[in-house]
């Protein structure tokens, strides 16, 4: 139990999307086509974001991998496994805009809840959840409460909570969204160090230009009603450090995921 | 607020972290917010004990300006057109009231306090088992009407109409099943059980209303993180929905509490049940030219035990839920 990385095919897509279309309220007066034929490969290891205006689909696309809502047509592997299945086998974890710790935990017991919940037993959890606090570097907040931290370190916790079981996938819906800049970058630097340490696969919501070409090796560029694909775009600009960010390579690619954003209207 | 910025801001010289900087302002803030509650503790004690003198002394004057002496009509204006008139036996002075707790009553060697304490003790375990019952049951409704929203709109009218009817057009009719037909149980129903199931179907229902409104109070997103770890209804239920339901609970325990002593005392009054204060309460007001006093005294008795109770919830929840809740620093 301790060893919780998940049984997978290596040879498998990470996440597999096929044909893919989610329709809300079907039948109905205020029926939705959020998402239409949806085909997408993220490969182990990949760092993915998706971008788009707000009503592109692109949380509904997360959802979808989630298996936290069905597909309306087409199919959705991960790991080479439906969806749902891999929902049930813990293959992913998922990280929120808000960091929904809960307040009556402390910061270690948040921790722990996806490892309670899987049945481990205290003293391992105890360990795991002290490895994740080092991981995010929040070692001494263990016992503090959330209300007690910044929006910052609360989205640092949701990320060791998220990561605390080993899961091959990582699916974060604008989890930068509600912090201030200074901040986001440094958590974008975070991610990233995490993302380098463990090589985790990451699929990314976001609706900032810079943050989806800074934490990227692919941006996947979203248009509305309904959600499409409008462009997939490499984005190989290496080893990433705070001088990546005022890279030519940079600069170019933030031009091109606007002109693509600019093109799917 | 600004003495503790500057406070804190000495203990952060040797920190260059700016997140542990930020972690020390607030702990700073927090320690200043524990001893502003200590001493609003303090403040509201004193503010009760005045504030019961002065209850005691406007009593006095009314019954100076009713005209409470001989029986004389009063003087004022509006006495006995607008306002009632009083004298000592609408009124009994606050003296009589006073020492009427530590005298004996005839055919008693017990002082009159210690008389009507014991009752309001057999009154304390009707309540309490009848608030028992109560949040059980109405948690039992509240969690089964969470599992679909179908279920919650067919019922819950249901559940508000149980309130429509009065306690005591039902009390006889408790009070007789447990005496005709409870004999299946396997202990001996006694009547004061009875008068705890009159409570319980006081304190039932804010259990359940708040208790409905408190589990489905998780965040979209907090149960969507519970679908994504592939949670059970159970863990869910257990691990989110009752721990995010509790300041919702706790809310509703108040009301019950207090609202389980007024059923206990209807209870045992329309059930003639004896031994508590509901029976001393009717006592008191048959022999009343008497002893105007001890009517006065019993009453005193239930809003001590009301008061008793909530301050027991409130206790309970401050230890459970106050204390982290409660400092949320900005």
């Amino acid at each position: 139990m301790s060893d919780a990385v998940p049984a997978a095919d290596p040879q498998a897509m990470a996440v597999a999307v096929e044909g893919a279309s989610k329709t809300f309220n079907p039948g109905r007066a205020n029926e939705v086509k959020a998402l239409e034929d949806i085909d997408l490969d993220i490969g182990q290891g990949d760092f993915v974001t998706l971008i788009g205006p707000s009503g592109c689909g692109k949380s509904t696309l997360l959802r979808l991998i989630a298996a936290l809502i069905d597909t309306t047509e087409g199919s959705v592997l991960v790991n080479g496994k439906p969806a749902d299945a891999a929902r049930l086998d813990r293959d992913y974890s998922m990280v929120f805009q808000r960091a929904g710790l809960f307040d009556w935990r402390n910061v270690s017991r948040n921790i722990e809840l996806p490892l309670e919940l899987m049945g481990w037993k205290a003293a391992d959890r105890r360990r795991r959840s002290a490895e994740m606090l080092d991981l995010v570097k929040l070692g001494e907040f263990a016992r503090h409460h959330p209300a007690e931290l910044s929006g910052g370190m609360q989205q640092r916790v949701a990320i060791a909570r998220a990561m605390s079981f080993h899961p091959k996938l990582l699916l974060m819906d604008e989890p930068f969204g509600a912090l201030d800049e200074m901040t986001r970058e440094h958590m974008q630097n975070e991610l990233l160090r995490i993302w380098s340490e463990t090589r985790i696969t990451v699929v990314f919501v976001t609706h900032s230009i810079p943050e989806a070409v800074f934490l990227s090796t692919k941006v996947v560029v979203m248009s509305p009603r309904p959600g499409r694909i409008a462009a997939v775009i490499e984005n190989d600009l290496g080893e990433r450090n705070e001088a990546t960010r005022d890279d030519p390579a940079f600069f170019a690619n933030v031009t091109a995921v606007r002109n693509a954003l600019r093109g799917g209207h | 607020m600004t003495g503790s910025a500057a406070g804190a801001g000495e203990d952060a010289e040797a920190v260059d972290d700016p997140m542990v900087f930020e972690q020390l302002l607030r702990q700073r803030a927090a320690r200043e917010q524990r001893r502003a509650r200590m001493r609003r503790t303090g403040r509201q004690v004193v503010v009760l004990g005045l504030f019961i003198c002065l209850l005691a002394v406007l009593y006095s004057l009314y019954k100076v300006v009713g005209g409470g002496i001989d029986d004389a009509q009063s003087d004022w204006p509006l006495i006995g057109s607008i306002l009632p008139e009083s004298d000592d036996l609408k009124m009994p002075p606050v003296l009589d009231i006073v020492s009427g707790i530590f005298d004996e009553p005839r055919g008693t060697d017990e002082p009159f306090w210690s008389i009507v304490g014991k009752e309001a003790a057999f009154t304390l375990r009707e309540a309490a088992v009848g608030f028992a019952i109560g949040v059980v049951v109405g948690l039992g409704i509240a969690i089964v009407l969470t599992t679909s929203g179908r279920l919650e709109r067919a019922l819950v009218p249901h559940v508000i109409a149980s309130q429509t009817i009065p306690l005591i057009a039902i009390a006889p009719i408790i009070v007789i099943w447990g005496r005709k037909s409870f004999d299946f149980l396997p202990f001996e129903w006694q009547d004061w059980m009875s008068v705890s199931i009159i409570a319980t179907y006081l304190t039932f229902f804010p259990v359940t209303i708040n208790g409905l409104r408190g589990l489905q109070s998780p965040r979209p997103e907090n149960l969507e993180l519970m679908d994504s770890y592939a949670a059970r209804w159970g863990q869910t239920l257990w691990r989110l929905r009752l721990p995010a339901s509790l300041p919702y609970l706790f809310a509703a325990f108040k009301i019950a509490a207090t609202a389980s002593v007024v059923g206990a005392i209807v209870g045992e009054i329309s059930a003639g049940v004896k031994g508590g204060l509901g029976r001393r309460v009717l006592l008191e007001a048959q022999r009343y030219t008497t002893g105007p006093e001890r009517l006065y005294i019993a009453v005193l008795g239930a809003a001590v035990l009301g008061i008793f109770v909530f301050a027991a919830i409130s206790s309970i929840e401050y230890a459970l839920v106050g204390r982290k809740g409660r400092e949320t620093v900005t």
